[in-house]
């Protein structure tokens, strides 16, 4: 490791080209070096996206028809199961905070690297072979009991596969855990000495409070898990009414946890979209301090919603007012959020690239969860609709159309910081396209289903619903062949991309302060603040100047 | 475990900082330590309130039938490992006068209580007339403090890989130096406010299992 993070003697002066290119072969070491572990955090994240997104290909399929006619139904289970537990748990996690937190925040806050380096190492190679020991559990009879897992279903669909969902949760939590830890040390104590805290980019701010989420919640789903797994194995009672045990008190640790999950989830992309807008509208982003406080407000009600997915769990009626005004409540500092970014937009001079597009996307699709996210909160409504496609289609619109456009909007973003190369404009378009007409026509027909009144989580359906399943299955195929455009493209311009520059945004933020890629330890010099995060065009000359570097 | 993970992680980067960085930057391992185990507080919070919740919903808690639990022996137990923590103080002030001595002296004797601890931990598990499947107030008894156990045993294994540590003396290129001493002290500070983090939480544990 000592190898790796020697820098190569000295350059010669007349070098202008960066040396210290990392080789594909840096990429399968133990390295400490946070852009090659956000790397990794990228890729096998993204491997495992494909994995979950062929998973959903099959279920969709399978639902193309009212029979069970591609799989039998328990293996349909496994599928849902495997689907949920890996998009949530191996993508949207590890990409989120892993991929993006790990490369960016050293750059941003002008350190050199994470607080903990070998920590964050170990946070990273614990989740592939956790990854691999979830895949080879279907082929020693997968758990089928939902990614939430509830008991006592949990506890009777398998002794094998249940095991091992809980110990590759247990594991993922543990990475998760101490990738909290260096997040949260990092932005605290890491920042160079002339950045205040109000002086931060506002994907800092965003990564301090889901940081925070991942430090308090995650342990909480540990202990059920532990408690769970001596009910599955030991024989205890502890969540199985025949012995005495409540299910209802896993189903407080699960939520607990689960529900702050999605903010841990969807907080990061929050962080992505402030500073993706105000970079391609070349404005200052508007109410940077609401932006701010508001990440950290729904870090803190975010702790404070879990039951309102047990609205149906024989809550009783005065905690499930509470749970819907909280619950209620977290869309203010949200809204906040969206009114900032639409605020930024206004009058700016939007450059339509295919960042900008996506950041876009985000706001439509994420909006139209949001909203259903507070029908939900309605306690009558949420009786009604409860484990109906709704809470499907809500729950692709906050995860999908929130996090996965997300990931494409930092991804398009940062692109040429990652690999000093532009990508393609025009392919990134025609993913875009499809990809959000894919994504609309996949999950939008949900909401009508499940107000219909079509259950979730089943391999069979009313004859009456095969219409509308057509059209999400139909939909899902193109949202699958929208990843193919990505992929090549991406892969092609990293290596054959317009070469780029170090700054081809004109960005103000520190990441693009220095090189494309950046060198091995990020700044030859460290920086000096010299402007504000967003400070862009407050005057016409300001702005001319900018754009004239 | 992961305490001593980082333990090792944090000490290696330090002399990499060192050898290749431009410049170190201040020692956060405390802090990170602290922030670890703020979570793990959280694990031990999440499963206390599972037990309040198990016994607030149960008719009857502890169970009919389930025999009294004895008092003595955890007594002695919670009285020695109370004790510890101010005996695993005194290293902490040993060496921050530069006294191996009294710093192999202190923790040698908390290693020693806190293994005495886990031995009437034992006995008492072997003379309890319930076992873990019993009923739900059986479970959670053996489930709480076996998890606090297996923390105990953490950190008496931390508080003797930092004694193991402290004999050996690095022969560095013009003098000797110790391996701990008043500038590098992080392995035993590590270790104490682990100890006591151990040792709050049992407290709890004894009031909720013992005394409620």
């Amino acid at each position: 490791m000592t190898a790796e993070l020697t820098i190569p003697n000295q350059t010669a002066p007349e070098d202008d080209v960066v040396i210290h290119h990392r080789t594909w072969k840096d990429y399968f070491t133990f390295s400490t070096d946070h852009k090659v572990i956000g790397i990794q955090y990228f890729v096998t994240g993204f491997i495992f996206y494909i994995i979950g997104g062929l998973l959903a290909e099959g279920i969709r399929t399978e639902l193309a028809t009212p029979d069970a006619d591609l799989v039998d139904p328990s293996t349909y289970n496994s599928m849902f199961t495997m689907h949920g537990t890996i998009m949530i748990f191996l993508w949207i996690v590890p990409a989120g905070t892993g991929a993006f937190a790990n490369y960016l925040l050293p750059l941003m806050l002008g350190a050199r690297d994470m607080a903990f380096p070998k920590l964050n190492a170990v946070a990273f190679w614990i989740i592939p072979p956790t990854g691999l020991l979830l895949i080879l559990s279907f082929f020693l009879g997968p758990a089928q009991a939902g990614w939430t897992s509830y008991p006592p279903l949990s506890l009777l669909t398998g002794k094998v596969g249940e095991g091992i969902w809980i110990m590759t949760l247990l594991l993922l939590g543990t990475s998760s855990i101490l990738g909290g830890i260096n997040f949260f040390t990092t932005i605290l104590k890491m920042r160079i000495p002339s950045m205040s805290m109000m002086q931060m980019p506002l994907f800092c701010w965003a990564m301090l409070a889901t940081s925070l989420l991942m430090l308090i919640a995650t342990p909480v789903l540990a202990g059920a898990l532990i408690l769970l797994s001596f009910d599955l194995i030991a024989g205890t009672a502890f969540f199985n009414p025949v012995g005495g045990g409540e299910p209802v008190v896993y189903q407080h640790m699960f939520w607990f946890y689960s529900h702050p999950a999605v903010y841990i989830m969807v907080l990061p992309f929050f962080g992505v979209i402030s500073e993706v807008i105000p970079v391609h509208c070349r404005k200052p982003i508007f109410g940077y301090g609401a932006i701010a406080y508001s990440s950290m407000v729904i870090s803190f009600l975010g702790l404070i919603v879990w039951a309102h997915h047990m609205f149906t769990s024989g809550t009783p009626p005065w905690l499930r007012m509470f749970f819907m005004i909280t619950t209620m409540v977290i869309a203010v500092p949200t809204g906040i959020k969206i009114f900032g970014w639409l605020a930024t937009m206004w009058g700016g001079k939007i450059n339509l690239n295919t960042p900008m597009l996506f950041a876009m996307g985000f706001i439509s699709t994420f909006v139209i969860g949001g909203i259903t996210g507070v029908m939900l909160a309605a306690v009558p409504f949420d009786i009604h609709v409860h484990d109906t496609y709704f809470v499907v289609a809500h729950l692709h619109y906050v995860l999908f159309g929130g996090s996965v456009f997300g990931i494409y909007t930092g991804i398009y973003h940062w692109f040429p910081k990652v690999t000093g190369r532009h990508i393609d404009e025009t392919w990134g378009k025609i993913h875009f396209a499809l990809t959000y007409v894919g994504f609309n026509v996949t999950f939008l027909p949900m909401h009508v289903l499940g107000l219909q009144g079509m259950p979730r989580r089943i391999a069979m359906y009313a004859p009456e619903f095969q219409g509308l399943n057509q059209v999400c299955t139909y939909g899902s195929y193109v949202l699958a062949i929208s990843t193919v455009p990505f992929l090549i493209n991406a892969i092609y311009c990293a290596y054959k991309g317009k070469p780029a520059g170090s700054n081809p945004w004109n960005a103000l933020t520190l990441d693009w302060q220095t090189t494309s890629p950046p060198e091995i330890e990020n700044f030859e010099v460290l920086p000096v603040l010299t402007t504000g995060p967003y400070d862009y065009g407050d005057t016409e000359e300001e702005e001319k100047e900018l754009t004239a570097v | 475990m992961q305490g001593s993970i980082s333990d090792k992680t944090q000490i290696n980067i330090e002399s990499d900082t060192h050898g290749s960085h431009h410049e170190a930057h201040p020692d956060h391992r405390i802090f990170g330590l602290i922030v670890f185990l703020v979570a793990e507080g959280m694990i031990f919070l999440g499963l206390f309130i599972a037990y309040l919740a198990f016994r607030s919903m149960a008719p009857e808690w502890p169970p009919a039938g389930t025999p009294k639990l004895e008092l003595m022996l955890p007594g002695i137990n919670t009285v020695i490992l109370l004790a510890s923590s101010l005996v695993i103080h005194q290293a902490d002030t040993a060496i921050k006068k530069n006294d191996v001595k009294g710093l192999q002296l202190w923790f040698g004797l908390t290693a020693l209580m806190g293994i005495i601890f886990l031995g009437g931990q034992l006995y008492e598990y072997s003379h309890l007339e319930f076992g873990l499947r019993t009923n739900l107030f059986a479970s959670t008894f053996y489930v709480l403090t076996g998890f606090h156990g297996l923390h105990v045993t953490v950190g008496v294994l931390l508080i003797l890989s930092v004694l193991w540590r402290s004999r050996s003396v690095s022969e560095g290129e013009s003098m000797k130096s110790e391996h701990y001493g008043t500038n590098n002290r992080f392995g035993v500070e590590a270790a104490e406010i682990y100890w006591h983090f151990v040792d709050v939480i049992w407290v709890i544990l004894f009031i909720l299992l013992y005394l409620l």
